[in-house]
């Protein structure tokens, strides 16, 4: 990280003046905490609680993106390389050890998304005889963009916490989708903490860092590691490939439409609970692609099945990327260019009432199945206004309907409520706690 | 149960062959001499140009009338060539459509979405070579299997109606006997005879692949019946509607025309049902016969690249001699599993026999996927 004025700068999008490759934790050990929070104070107090999250990551991966605001980030936050996503069982009993512990995760969170460690000074600056209080792995590495975005599942809201009448009705438990194959030790979580960031390290350092903070009253229920993204969230991005060679997320709702956010993403005023208003709902999905079987596939079926040129993304029938997918254009004896079944039109507004979600998926390869294939696919994550009329619909006509079902299976599954960004002085979750 | 089925896959191939065969990703072809602009309104319909390059031409269509309309490019005996559907007022959308021949089209604007349109004539000039196949040996290719389909078809219509007989008999020895040699006919088969609208789902559902609200019917219901559950009061009349289903199946795809892509794509989708379905025993969950699947779907692959044969072998020798080899791998491995008539249930492979069959299969997988290029090739 850099002093005050090139943070402030990276901040604001002109981040000419940064000097790569110098850490603001090198910077900590060299001139101490003082200047380097006084330069944090600068960068975080920028944004003023209203501004939109939009933050020019992918001209400055290594810059911190700002913690407060009036979403969380890590949603319209143009979408960093690499995630780690963990949720977590509650283990307590107790509501104010929960609550406590959301104040120290908040505070941990804060600090390590401006590129600092989970405690001050934690990693080597405590007595020799005490374990270190950050685990270290992120000395020496900027802020890399990194976000910690959290999330309530529905089975927090049972009796354990009184928190039953707070649930909010969009909350659902997911129905059971055709050709669902979840297994218990990747699906469900009474929390979740997404953490993205440019640098896979950074990501794993602040998982692991909030579980170890969170040990005795949470544990950790499942993780999921992604690397490249497969979404793009902001007009400022190309469009990334998923595992089966394709350009994905190209009709992504990006941050740069506010009324296409306020209208799909947000959690409005007369949705309710008010604890979500401009809250999100996040579904996460671990779809093993089985791509052996996939890659054998020949071009035009692989293309007829997404509804996409492999090379371009354009939309079959037309000439570009972003020309839109026209689903009444047909070929010769009237047979749909798009055919009835395909994934863009399976998946398009047009086809669901006008649902739309924000995705914000990443790649995944974890080893092998033993059978000699990748475990590889996508970590599909979403956020949406009401699951139910949202993602639900779409889910179930891609799962009924689409051949790509064929190439896929989803073994993993989780929903959580995304409360709103956290204010000055607020912690993770107040507004359901307080 | 069901992958991409093989018509539904081909027939979006072949929509997308329309755009496709200019080669490449999309991009107006300057010797079209660009996109043609249509002005559609709710009295005429004006085409700014009336001829076009052989080829691929596009068209941009803007609705300026009233009404939603649509615009049309016909051949001769008004053949659709191209159509674009449901323009509102106020819109432009985009037709591109590979012609390959020259010669007299017609254009249509159709405002309302109703009628014969208003036409206009349109002239292709010059012509590709027009890619005919007149490759006999390729023709008794796709006739030497829509034989064999029959056959099959025929023998599975037979052994399904005595399964149908022992369930209803109440024989359940018999019928569990029975079950496993009924469905090799199927699976021999498979890429065809699932490619029939809602049959597939109402014969060949497993129980995980349900949608909510989906009568559970067919081959896996009784399947659970007769091993797990105990035959149902349901399962003389679910055994009667799946010989309905099978009969209707089997008339169907002995009607089905197949072309030699057909034949090299179901060879390959035969294996890829064994690697996602077989190789994982959730085919057959309660019964754990999978491997008379198996090797019906292998023989069924088997079945189609020797209907190839001829026509591969002259192209490519050393991928017909890589087929021969890798077949008579997995034969060999599934021969070695054998029991008396039948095979060992799939639970009592040893993981390492799984992996065996696993990689064997991908290793036949993967020369298959490259037959339909070859017969493919002019």
């Amino acid at each position: 990280m850099t002093g005050p004025g090139e943070s402030g700068a990276a901040v604001n999008g002109t981040g000419a003046g940064k000097q790569a490759g110098v850490s603001r934790r090198r910077l900590f050990g060299l001139t101490g905490a003082g200047v380097a929070v006084a330069g944090l104070g600068a960068a975080a107090g920028a944004p003023a609680t209203d501004a939109p999250r939009v933050r020019p990551t992918a001209a400055d991966p290594a810059a911190p993106v700002p913690f407060r605001g009036e979403h969380q980030a890590g949603i319209v936050t143009p979408a960093q390389d690499r995630t780690h996503f963990v949720a977590f069982d509650v283990t307590t009993r107790d509501r104010a050890e929960l609550r406590d512990l959301l104040r120290e995760w908040t505070a941990a969170a804060e600090r390590m998304t401006r590129g600092e460690e989970a405690e001050p000074d934690g990693a080597v600056g405590g007595g020799a005889a005490a374990p270190p209080a950050d685990t270290g792995e992120a000395l020496g590495l900027p802020a890399s963009a990194l976000t910690l975005t959290i999330g309530f599942g529905p089975s927090l809201f049972d009796d354990r916490f009184g928190l039953a009448g707070q649930r909010p009705p969009a909350l659902i438990d997911l129905p059971r989708f055709p050709k669902d194959n979840l297994d218990p030790n990747r699906t469900g979580g009474d929390l979740c903490v997404q953490a993205c960031a440019n640098d896979p390290q950074v990501a794993v350092h602040a998982i692991r860092n909030l579980a170890r903070v969170g040990f005795g009253r949470v544990a950790v229920r499942w993780s999921q590691l992604g690397f490249g993204r497969t979404s793009s969230t902001s007009t400022a991005q190309a469009t990334p490939r998923n595992l089966f060679g394709f350009k994905d997320g190209t009709n992504n709702l990006k941050a740069e439409d506010p009324a296409g956010l306020a209208e799909h993403v947000w959690v409005a005023e007369s949705d309710g609970p008010p604890w979500m208003v401009g809250g999100s709902y996040l579904v996460a999905r671990r779809i093993r692609m089985r791509v052996e079987t996939w890659d054998r596939a020949p071009l035009a079926e692989q293309e007829a099945i997404v509804g996409r040129r492999k090379g371009s993304g354009a939309p079959l029938g037309q000439q570009d990327e972003f020309d839109p997918v026209d689903p009444h254009v047909r070929g010769a004896g009237g047979v749909p260019v798009i055919a009835e079944d395909a994934h863009v039109r399976l998946a398009s507004a047009e086809a669901l009432e006008g649902a739309r979600i924000l995705r914000r998926g990443y790649n995944f390869a974890d080893g092998s199945d033993g059978l000699g294939h990748l475990d590889a696919g996508l970590f599909f994550l979403c956020f949406n206004r009401d699951t139910r009329t949202r993602f639900v619909p779409m889910q179930r006509a891609l799962s009924s309907k689409d051949p790509m079902m064929e190439y896929l299976e989803h073994n993993g599954s989780g929903h959580f409520a995304v409360p709103p960004g956290v204010r000055d002085g607020q912690y993770w979750g107040q507004g359901l706690f307080g | 149960m069901s992958r991409p089925t093989l018509s539904a896959a081909l027939a979006a191939a072949a929509a997308f062959s329309l755009t496709a065969c200019g080669g490449g990703d999309a991009g107006t072809d300057p010797a079209a001499g660009g996109p043609i602009a249509v002005e559609a309104k709710d009295e005429s319909c004006g085409v700014a140009r009336s001829e076009a390059a052989a080829g691929q031409i596009t068209f941009e269509v803007s609705n300026k009338g009233s009404r939603v309309t649509e615009f049309y490019l016909y051949a001769e005996g008004d053949r659709i060539m191209g159509e674009v559907e449901n323009i509102a007022p106020g819109l432009t959308r985009r037709l591109i459509v590979e012609v390959a021949d020259g010669g007299k089209y017609q254009t249509s604007c159709r405002p309302g979405m109703t009628g014969d349109g208003i036409r206009a004539d349109f002239t292709v000039t010059g012509g590709a070579t027009r890619q005919v196949d007149t490759d006999a040996r390729l023709a008794e290719a796709t006739e030497g299997y829509q034989t064999y389909v029959a056959n099959q078809a025929d023998a599975f219509d037979a052994k399904t109606k005595e399964f149908v007989a022992a369930v209803k008999a109440g024989e359940v020895d018999e019928a569990k006997a029975l079950y496993p040699v009924a469905r090799t006919y199927w699976e021999r088969i498979e890429p065809v005879a699932e490619s029939f609208g809602d049959l597939d789902p109402r014969t060949d559902a497993r129980e995980a692949d349900l949608e909510p609200g989906q009568e559970w019917t067919g081959w896996h219901r009784l399947e659970k019946e007769l091993w797990v559950t105990g035959l149902s009061a349901d399962a003389p009349a679910v055994a009667d509607t799946l010989a309905t289903d099978v009969a209707e199946i089997v008339t169907r795809s002995k009607a089905v025309e197949l072309t030699p892509l057909d034949l090299a794509n179901g060879a390959k989708g035969l294996l890829d049902e064994v690697a996602t379905g077989k190789i994982t025993g959730e085919e057959d969950i309660f019964s754990h016969t999978d491997l008379w699947d198996f090797q019906a779907n292998v023989e069924g692959s088997q079945a189609a690249i020797a209907a190839l044969r001829p026509v591969v072998v002259e192209r490519d020798p050393a991928l017909v001699k890589t087929l021969e080899e890798r077949f008579a791998a997995v034969t060999d491995l599934l021969a070695a599993q054998r029991r008396g008539d039948g095979f060992k249930l799939y639970t009592d492979l040893s993981p390492e026999q799984v992996k065996a069959f696993a990689t064997a299969v991908d290793a036949l997988s993967e020369p298959i996927s490259k037959v339909a290029e070859v017969v493919a090739q002019k």
